[in-house]
C-alpha cells in the first residue's frame, strides 16, 4: 500500500511551506528518517523527513511549489507500486461497478494503481471529483490528503483536543502511520503542530542537563481573582486586546562597562550578554514578571524557570531564540548560548523548540542607534524589555555634573498580568543589579 | 504469615467453614475416604465424618442434583468435580436448577453452594480433558464465577463462596494445587468481586486470571528488564467482573492485553474488551490484544500442547504490540 508524504508543519505557525529542493528522486530506495526535500517554513529551511520506507514512487509538486500543510507532495510505496492516481477519486462510492469500469477505461497507470488508505477514504466525499488523465511518469498528480483518511489512536484526539493540537500537521509513527500518544508527546515538546484556537501550551521547555533539580510543570497557574478579571476586560475596552503600558528607566553603565573590560576575551561577552544575565535574574526575583496571560482558561501561568526569548533580527524579519533556563546559567553560558543562538538564526537553523516556549523577552535596538523605543508584547508573555543605546551623557552624578555612560531601558508590560507598581519593583530591581553588577554572581 | 500450598489453602477453607457453620457439607467423587482426587479434603472424613464429607458413585448429573435439593432446603453444600471436564454432564443441574432456582422462586427457594474443581488443561490430559469453562458459566445470570491464582486468594475466596447465598462456580487449577504462598492467619475472606493488582505498572495493563496469573507476571519482570512497567491484574472473579479497577488501570496505561487460558472465540477476555472500548475509548492509545488457548482441541502430542498455550514469550510480544515496539 503506498503511502502519501504530506507538507508537514515544521514550526508552530507553519501554513504552507516552500519545496525548496527534492533530495530524493522517483525510484530512489527510501529509508525511515530519509531527507525528502528541503521546506522554507516561515522562519526557517528545514527538513522534510520520510516516516515510512519503500521506493518513492513520485513527486506530486516539483521544487519551488509553495504548498499548503498537511497537502500531499509525493507517494512512497513498493517497488513496482504506479502512483495512485486521480482517476480514483472520480469513484463514486455507491458504484463500485461503474468504478471498476472506469478504472479499465482509465490509463494503464491507474487501473494498476496500489490501494492507498488516503485516497480510498477520500473517495466517499469525492463523488464529483474531476477524473484527470493519470500518468505515474508525470508525478505531477494534484491528489491531497484527506482529513478523513486521517489515523490516530483515540487517546491520540483526545490529547490534541486537549491540547489544541491540529493533527493533520503531526506524523503518525504507529502502524499505517496512525498517530499515538509518544507522537502527541513529540509534537508537544518539540512544538511542532500548530495548535487549533487555545493557546494553551503545556509545554516545559526542555532543561539543561546541569543544576536541574525540580520536578513538576516548571510553572503555576494561578486562577484569576475578581479583580483581576475585571482589570483585564475593562483594560482591554480602553486600549487593545492586549492592555499595554510602559517603564522607562534610565541606567548607569559605567560598572557594567569597567567590569567588562575585567572579564576574559573569550567568550566575548557583550553589554546585551550582562543585560540578559541581569535581566533573568531579576525576573526569578519578581515571578510575576515572568508568566504568561492564558485569559480563556481562567489563570496566569507564573514560571518556575526563566526562558529568555531574545529579538533577533534577520533578512527575512524577526526570529526570537530562547535561552533555556537563563536564570541558572553564567554569565559566560549566557555569552556562549546567545551568540550559538544568533548565528543560527541568521543562518535559519534553529529547530522550533530553539525559538519557542519562552517566558519573557528582550529586544535591543541599541547597536542601531536607537536611543529608546518601545517593544511589542510577545503574547502570550506578558512583558517584553526594550534596550536602547549605551551612551556618554552628561549626568548629575555625586553632586557634579560628570559624563558618564548611561542606557535607557522600556519595559512594555501586560496590564492584565502585570500592575504598575509590580512593573516597577522588577525594573527597580534590574536597575539596581546594572548599576552594582557584582549582584550577578550574587 | 504461613506459606502454604493453594491446596491446604482450600483445605483449610473446607475446615474452617464446617467449623463455622453445621449446615456446610461436602460431597463428590472421591472425597471421603481418598482424600480427595488431590488430596484437597485431606482430613476432613476424619474430622467431621460421613454425614458431611460425602463419597458418591461416578454420577456427576446425580450428585449435582442432590446438591442443589440439598440447598433448596437451606444446606450449603460445596460439590467436588474431580475436573470440571466431568461436570459437563452436570451442567443442566447448574445452568437450570442452581443458576434459577432463586430467581423463579421469587427468592422463596434459598440456593447457597458451591460447585468446585479443576479447569483448564494439565499436561498431556489429551482434547477431552484439558479445556477451561469459565466462558460457558460467566454467561449465565445467577452464577457468581470465581477462580483463585494464589493460596492466599483460593483460601479466602472460597469462605467467601460457601458463605454467599448465590451458587458460585470455583474453578481451581491442576497445576496450582502444589503452588505456594502466603495466606494470613486468622480469618481470611476475599471479597467476590474484586480484582487483585498483581503487580503495579504504568506502561501497559495486562488482564488475567486462574494460571495465566504466574505466566504474566513473570512475563512483566521480563518486560521490566526491557523497560516496559506493566501492571497485572488478577481478575480473581469472572462473574461479577470487576469493571471499575479494569477501567482505572487501563485508563492510567492506555494500553492493555488480556491473557487467558481458554479459547478466543467468546472467551473471558472478549467481555473484558467490551467494558473497556464501551468506557473508556478515548483513553486507548491500541488496540486491545488478547493472549488466549489456540483455536483447537488441545493436542495430546507434548510439543503440540505446548504451542497451544498462552507462555510469556505470547504475552510479551503482545504488549510489544500494543506499545508499539517493534
Amino acid at each position: 500500500m503506498a503511502t502519501q508524504v504530506v507538507m508537514e508543519a515544521l514550526s508552530p505557525t507553519m501554513e504552507e511551506g516552500r519545496l525548496v529542493e527534492w533530495k530524493k528522486q522517483p525510484g530512489d530506495t527510501i529509508v525511515v528518517g530519509d531527507v525528502l526535500a528541503e521546506v522554507e517554513t516561515d522562519k526557517a529551511v528545514m527538513e522534510l523527513v520520510a516516516r515510512v520506507g519503500g521506493v518513492l514512487l513520485g513527486h506530486l509538486v516539483p521544487a519551488g511549489t509553495i504548498v499548503p500543510t498537511a497537502e500531499g507532495v509525493a507517494w512512497i510505496g513498493a517497488a513496482g507500486d504506479a502512483m495512485p492516481g486521480a482517476v480514483a477519486r472520480a469513484v463514486t462510492p455507491d458504484a463500485p461497478l461503474a468504478a471498476g469500469a472506469g478504472a479499465t477505461n482509465a490509463a494503464s497507470a491507474a487501473s494498476a494503481a496500489p490501494t492507498s488508505g488516503v485516497v480510498a477514504t477520500d473517495l466517499v466525499g469525492a463523488g464529483s471529483a474531476p477524473a484527470a488523465s493519470t500518468s505515474a511518469a508525470a508525478g505531477t498528480l494534484p491528489v491531497t490528503a484527506s482529513p478523513g483518511a486521517l489515523k490516530a489512536s483515540p487517546l491520540a484526539r483526545k490529547m490534541a483536543t486537549e491540547q489544541g493540537l491540529d493533527l493533520r500537521a503531526i506524523a503518525g509513527t504507529g502502524p499505517d502511520g496512525r498517530i499515538i500518544q509518544r507522537d502527541i508527546e513529540a509534537a508537544l515538546v518539540g512544538g511542532t503542530a500548530p495548535r487549533l484556537g487555545a493557546p494553551a501550551a503545556v509545554v516545559a521547555p526542555p532543561a539543561p542537563a546541569r543544576r536541574v533539580t525540580t520536578d513538576g510543570p516548571g510553572y503555576e497557574d494561578i486562577p484569576l481573582s475578581q479583580i483581576r478579571k475585571t482589570i483585564a476586560a475593562r483594560l482591554v475596552q480602553s486600549i487593545g486586546p492586549i492592555p499595554t503600558f510602559y517603564l522607562t528607566a534610565d541606567v548607569d553603565m559605567e560598572r557594567v562597562a569597567e567590569l567588562r573590560a575585567l572579564l576574559p576575551p573569550e567568550p566575548k561577552v557583550t553589554f546585551n550578554d550582562i543585560i540578559l544575565k541581569s535581566v533573568a535574574n531579576a525576573l526569578a526575583q519578581h515571578p510575576e514578571c515572568n508568566a504568561w496571560w492564558q485569559g480563556e482558561h481562567g489563570t496566569i501561568r507564573r514560571w518556575h524557570d526563566v526562558h529568555l526569548a531574545v529579538a533577533v533580527a534577520i533578512e527575512e524579519g524577526l526570529i526570537t531564540p530562547v535561552i533555556r533556563h537563563a536564570d541558572r546559567l553564567s554569565l559566560r553560558e549566557i555569552a556562549t548560548a546567545s551568540r550559538d543562538l544568533v548565528a543560527r538564526a541568521k543562518a535559519r537553523k534553529l529547530s522550533p523548540a530553539e525559538y519557542t516556549g519562552s517566558t519573557f523577552s528582550v529586544s535591543n535596538l541599541g547597536m542601531l542607534g536607537i536611543d529608546e523605543f518601545t517593544a511589542i508584547i510577545n503574547p502570550p508573555e506578558a512583558g517584553i524589555l526594550a534596550i536602547g543605546r549605551i551612551e556618554p551623557k552628561p549626568v548629575v552624578y555625586d553632586g557634579t555634573v560628570q559624563v558618564r555612560r548611561r542606557l535607557r531601558i522600556t519595559l512594555s508590560c501586560d496590564h492584565r498580568v502585570i500592575d504598575g507598581a509590580v512593573g516597577a519593583r522588577f525594573l527597580q530591581t534590574l536597575v539596581r543589579m546594572l548599576e552594582n553588577p557584582l549582584a550577578l554572581v550574587w | 504469615m504461613a506459606v502454604i500450598t493453594y491446596r491446604d489453602a482450600l483445605n483449610q477453607a473446607l475446615r474452617e467453614e464446617m467449623h463455622h457453620d453445621t449446615s456446610v457439607f461436602l460431597m463428590g467423587e472421591e472425597v471421603a475416604v481418598y482424600q480427595g482426587a488431590y488430596k484437597v479434603s485431606r482430613g476432613l472424613l476424619d474430622e467431621f465424618g460421613p454425614m458431611r464429607v460425602v463419597d458418591t458413585p461416578i454420577t456427576e448429573l446425580g450428585f449435582a442434583g442432590l446438591g442443589v435439593g440439598a440447598a433448596m432446603v437451606g444446606l450449603k453444600p460445596v460439590i467436588e468435580f474431580m475436573t470440571w471436564n466431568f461436570a459437563l454432564l452436570a451442567i443442566d443441574q447448574i445452568v437450570n436448577s442452581a443458576a434459577k432456582m432463586r430467581y423463579m422462586s421469587g427468592g422463596q427457594v434459598p440456593m447457597s453452594i458451591v460447585f468446585r474443581g479443576p479447569g483448564g488443561s494439565a499436561l498431556q490430559l489429551g482434547a477431552q480433558h484439558s479445556q477451561s469453562f469459565e466462558s460457558w458459566y460467566a454467561h449465565i445470570p445467577g452464577l457468581k464465577v470465581v477462580m483463585p491464582a494464589t493460596p492466599a486468594d483460593a483460601k479466602g475466596l472460597l469462605k467467601a463462596a460457601i458463605r454467599d447465598p448465590d451458587p458460585v462456580v470455583f474453578i481451581e487449577g491442576e497445576m496450582l494445587y502444589n503452588t505456594k504462598g502466603e495466606v494470613p492467619d486468622g480469618e481470611h475472606i476475599v471479597p467476590i468481586g474484586k480484582a487483585d493488582i498483581k503487580r503495579a505498572g504504568r506502561d501497559v495493563t495486562i488482564i488475567c486470571h486462574s494460571k495465566t496469573v504466574p505466566i504474566a507476571l513473570k512475563a512483566a519482570e521480563q518486560l521490566a528488564a526491557d523497560d516496559v512497567d506493566a501492571e497485572v491484574i488478577d481478575l480473581r472473579t469472572i462473574r461479577p467482573l470487576d469493571v471499575p479497577t479494569i477501567l482505572a488501570s487501563v485508563a492510567k496505561t492506555h494500553r492493555c492485553v488480556v491473557a487467558e487460558e481458554g479459547w478466543h472465540f467468546c472467551g473471558i477476555g472478549a467481555q473484558v474488551v467490551d467494558e473497556i472500548q464501551k468506557a473508556i475509548f478515548d483513553d486507548l492509545d491500541a488496540p486491545v490484544l488478547r493472549v488466549t488457548g489456540a483455536d483447537v482441541p488441545m493436542p495430546y502430542n507434548k510439543h503440540l500442547e505446548k504451542a497451544s498455550k498462552v507462555d510469556v514469550a505470547k504475552i510479551i510480544a503482545a504488549v510489544n504490540t500494543v506499545c508499539y515496539r517493534s
